[in-house]
Order: structure tokens, then sequence, then C-alpha cells
């Protein structure tokens, strides 16, 4: 193989699946911003591009409201995720010895039925009158008059539920990846468990955790399914009211300038917090010098 | 009380996993249960085997099952393919254009669903391309590669290169390397990814729901009868396509085991190992 054939080689390899990205993924983006600038109506003969930056007065002005819920609920669910993941990972990595598989089993195996059915399987759990909430207003969590379904206590949990494995295996894939060894040397210096605990397993943790935060909080924002099945009229997300400007009201530069905007607000959420979490602000410095 | 304080994260564990299941055991409880519109009520009223028997009684089920799993079949091949090339040449090859590359393979990964299928929409809506199986394809064989991509990718990471060394020291041309060793070796993490994309296609609802006109998945069928009552049949398949899962999974850890024993020709006391959903575990040298 000549030298030139060897240097073209990665692009040949790469080529199909970045042509793929490009077309469907990249290209797309672009349309999108064009589609939030068009203005018309499909009865009018359809969408003209006409730079028509009113499509974003329009699609904040009405659903402010949604866009911030959206992201307190994606917010309580990634910190509810994390709280239920990271001992869970922990567990399956240091722990669990010959049960690790079945355990990692049980971790992805929701992903193989229907994302849809399940949600629809915690509706019934959490109707009114079933067994669970039953035994939530026995325990003095849900009020002896109160309801579950229909509240935004429903839709938090079911995002959390439906977003914890994304949460669970970057954190399992880092702390499986730890030298057992550098806990042991911390308590050999006579460090406490929980101790070693905060100065060496979090922090080699961190960067598990940052990908599992990402990785639950950007798909929740966007979710709509949730809102659709476990809320009430209440607790619509943003997801909701861009699906319905879509396939109900048909109005597609407003459906795209407000995914726009979303996903705008969503970098900006983001690139704040890797600023938090990247700087080592509550990881300490050990963060820095690996 | 001291074996509780030692054993409290495992019984925490236990608790968490079980949590996880439990949408899965109500659906499979509740295709045992009977009742008499065939409509699931989730109210208990009796075992009953007869939505098993005829579990195939249902037509517009058994359609959208089948479009669901072509649609994944077909999807998974060419994301599988895709994908494992473009690990193929992140891992081996520097090259300019990687930090570029990197990016555009995680990007579709961060982006929420919604807002994947306006875009496409909104592409498919400009250009007048009628919506149906072929832009459903189209856009599942994208939001798969990403995952293909972190899937082969974390297995060739850990992967040993001394056996392709001898390979073509023994004269083997790289491409009879690549075909009797490299893949072999490469084939668990490639299955896995491949499981994956399947799911993965087979699970997803946001974007086909925008960009699928008329055809109808399984998902979106079950999304248009929902309001008007779902047939009993369709617990049944999702629990039998769990059970496929199930074995399928059991067959890429074996596989992956036979691979682990190839590659333990040579006295390596560390193999790199993948679990279920692809994450690999490097050797320690490596780290």
């Amino acid at each position: 193989m000549s030298a030139l054939r060897r240097r073209l080689v990665p692009y040949g390899l790469l080529l199909p699946g970045t042509v793929w990205l490009l077309l469907f993924f990249a290209v797309p983006m672009y349309f999108m911003g064009e589609m939030a600038l068009r203005s018309g109506s499909l009865d009018t003969g359809g969408f003209t591009f006409s730079w028509e930056w009113g499509n974003f007065d329009e699609a904040l002005s009405g659903s402010e409201e949604q866009l911030l819920r959206s992201f307190v609920y994606a917010g309580l669910a990634s910190l509810f995720a994390l709280l239920i993941a990271y001992p869970l990972a922990y567990a399956i990595a240091l722990r669990a010895g010959r049960w690790k598989l079945l355990l990692l089993f049980a971790v992805v195996a929701p992903f193989f039925t229907t994302y849809l059915i399940r949600t629809i399987a915690w509706k019934t759990i959490l109707a009114d009158a079933s067994p669970a909430v039953d035994v939530l207003k026995f325990l003095q969590i849900v009020p002896e008059d109160g309801r579950v379904l229909a509240t935004g206590g429903a839709v938090v949990a079911g995002l959390t539920y439906n977003f914890l494995p994304f949460m669970i295996l970057p954190i399992y894939a880092s702390l499986e990846r730890m030298d057992v060894r550098l806990i042991e040397s911390a308590k050999d210096l006579y460090a406490s468990s929980a101790q070693a605990f905060w100065r060496v397993t979090l922090p080699i943790s961190a960067p598990g955790i940052v990908a599992g935060v990402l990785l639950t909080f950007i798909p929740a924002v966007g979710d709509y399914v949730n809102a659709l099945l476990l809320g009430g009229t209440g607790q619509t997300m943003v997801g909701n009211v861009i699906q319905s400007l879509y396939l109900q009201q048909r109005d597609y530069p407003e459906a795209a300038a407000l995914s726009f905007v979303m996903m705008l607000a969503i970098l900006a959420v983001v690139l704040v917090y890797l600023r938090l979490a990247g700087t080592g602000a509550f990881m300490g410095d050990e963060e820095e010098s690996r | 009380m001291r074996w509780l304080r030692r054993n409290a994260l495992l019984l925490y564990a236990a608790v968490a996993v079980a949590y996880m299941l439990v949408p899965i055991f109500v659906i499979a409880l509740f295709s045992f249960d009977q009742t008499s519109s065939n409509k699931l009520d989730y109210r208990w009223s009796g075992f009953t085997l007869d939505f098993w028997k005829d579990a195939f009684a249902d037509e517009a089920v058994n359609e959208a099952m089948i479009t669901s799993i072509q649609l994944a079949a077909l999807s998974t091949i060419v994301a599988t393919v895709l994908g494992t090339l473009m690990a193929l040449a992140l891992v081996r090859h520097k090259f300019r254009g990687r930090g570029v590359s990197n990016l555009l393979i995680v990007l579709p990964m961060a982006t929420p669903e919604i807002v994947i299928g306006a875009a496409l929409l909104s592409m498919f809506l400009i250009y007048g391309i009628g919506l149906g199986f072929t832009t459903l394809f189209i856009a599942h064989v994208m939001f798969s590669i990403s995952f293909v991509v972190v899937v082969v990718r974390s297995r060739l990471i850990g992967f040993d290169r001394s056996l392709e060394e001898a390979a073509a020291d023994l004269g083997a041309r790289p491409l009879t390397t690549f075909r009797t060793i490299t893949l072999p070796l490469l084939a668990p993490g490639i299955l896995a990814a491949a499981l994956l994309a399947f799911a993965l296609s087979i699970d997803d609802f946001v974007i086909s729901n925008i960009n699928s006109g008329t055809t109808e998945t399984f998902p979106l069928y079950i999304f248009g009868v929902s309001l008007r009552g779902i047939p009993v049949q369709v617990n049944v398949l999702a629990t039998m396509l769990f059970l496929v899962a199930v074995v399928c999974i059991a067959l890429v850890l074996w596989q992956q085991r036979q691979a682990e024993r190839m590659a333990a020709v040579r006295p390596d006391p560390e193999p790199a190992t993948t679990a279920p959903g692809g994450l690999v575990r490097a050797p320690a040298a490596t780290r």
C-alpha cells in the first residue's frame, strides 16, 4: 500500500457514516433554522422564506411557562436519578461480585420493553385507586384525599425512571475503571471510609457523573411523553407545545422557532454546568491534576 | 445488625433494580389477565392463557409489529456497518479532522429527540419528500450511528493488537488479517452495538411520531389506540420481545466468552471484557 493510500484509509472509513450524519443531522438543523424564519400557512400554498423573526416572539410569548417548567422538571429528575443511580452503580461496579452481569442486565432491561408501554404501565401503577398509591397514602407521603397521577410529582417520577439507565451506565463505567488499590492506599494513610470516598472515589467518578447528568437532563428537557401520559393540563412541558404545533396546529415555522429556542436554552445551561463541574468547583483539585 | 451494615449497599441495589423492573413485571402480569373486552383495563380479574394462545389474533398489532421489526432490522444493519467503520477510523488512525468527526458523533446523542425529529421534518417538508417508511429508515439509521460508534470504539480501545501483528508477520495480507483476526475479536462489540441499535429503533416514539406520515410502527400504533383501549395482545407481544432480547443478550455474552478464549491463546492476565449495553472495561495496563 502506498503512503498516499494509507493516508486516505481513515477518510474512506469515515466517509459513509459522516455523509449520513451531515445529510440527516447537520443539514436538517440548518433547515430547521430556515423554517423558523418562514411565513405563510398550509392553506395559502405553504410557507415561504421571509426573514420572519416574529416567529420567535410568537413561539416564546405563549410558552415561557412550559419552557421554565421543562428545565425545572428535567433538573429535578436528573437530581433524583443521580441520587438513585450512584449507590446502585457503586454496588454493581465494586460490590456485586458474581451478580454483576445480572444486575447490569436488569439495568438495561427496560430498554427492551417499549418506552411508551412502560410509561403507560406507570400510569396504571400511579392511578388513583391503585395499591401503590394506597401505600403512599398509608406512609403519609401522599395526603389522604390527594392523588399522584396528573401532578408534577408524577411527571418528575416518570422522567426519573425513564432516563435512569442513562445515569447509571456512565457512572458504572467510571467506577468500574477505577483502581481499587487507590481506596486501600487512602485507608493505609489513615483516611476514614467517608474521607476515602469523598477524596478518592467521588473525584474519580466525576466524569461519569457529568456524562450521566447530561445524558439524563438533555433528553428530559425535550421529553413530552411523560407529561402527556402522567401529567395533567397544568404540567405540560415545552416538548408538548412543540409536538402540538407540528402535528395539530401544523404551524411549522413557529414549531421550528420554539425548537430552536429550546436548543439554545439547553446549550446555555449545559455550558454553565460544564464550567461549574469542569473547573472542579465542587470536586476539589484532584480532578485537575489527573 | 453487623450483617445488615455490611450488606446494606447490596440490599439497596436489589431494591433499586426491583424498582427498575416494576413496569416490566406489570406488563407481563397483565398479559395473563382475563378481560371481557379484550382491551387492557389493568384491573386483575383472573388468570388466563387465552391472549398468549391468540397472541397474533389482532391484525393491526401484528402489522405494526412487523413494520417495526423490518425498520429496526434494516436500520440496525446500515447503522452498524457505518458506525463500525467510523469507530475503526477513529481508534486506529491519526488524521486531520478527528475533532470535528467526534463532535459530529456526540452531538446527535446530546440533542433532544424532538429537535432531531423537528429538524428532519423541516428538511423533508422543504424538499417535498413524502413521509413514510423511507423517512423513518433515514431517521433511525441517523440516531443509531452515534451509539454504535461509542460501543464499538470502547471495545477497540482495549484491543490487543499482537495477534494482528503475528498474522502480518506470517505473511497475511491486511484484508486477510482483518477478516480472520480483527473481525472475530471485534464481533462481541459489534453484536452489542447492533443489539443496542435494534433496541433504540424498536423503542423510538418521539422522532418517529413526526416523521412517519401514515406508516405505523409498534409504538406509534400503541399511542394511536391508547385512548380507545389497548388490545391485550400488545402486552403479550411486548413480553415476547423482552424474552427474545434476554435470549439475544445471553448469546452475545456467550459469543464474547468464545472471543476471549480465542484471545487468551497468549497468556494475558486481564483481557478486555464487554458488559451488556456495551460498556467496556479496558485492561488495567492501558490506563
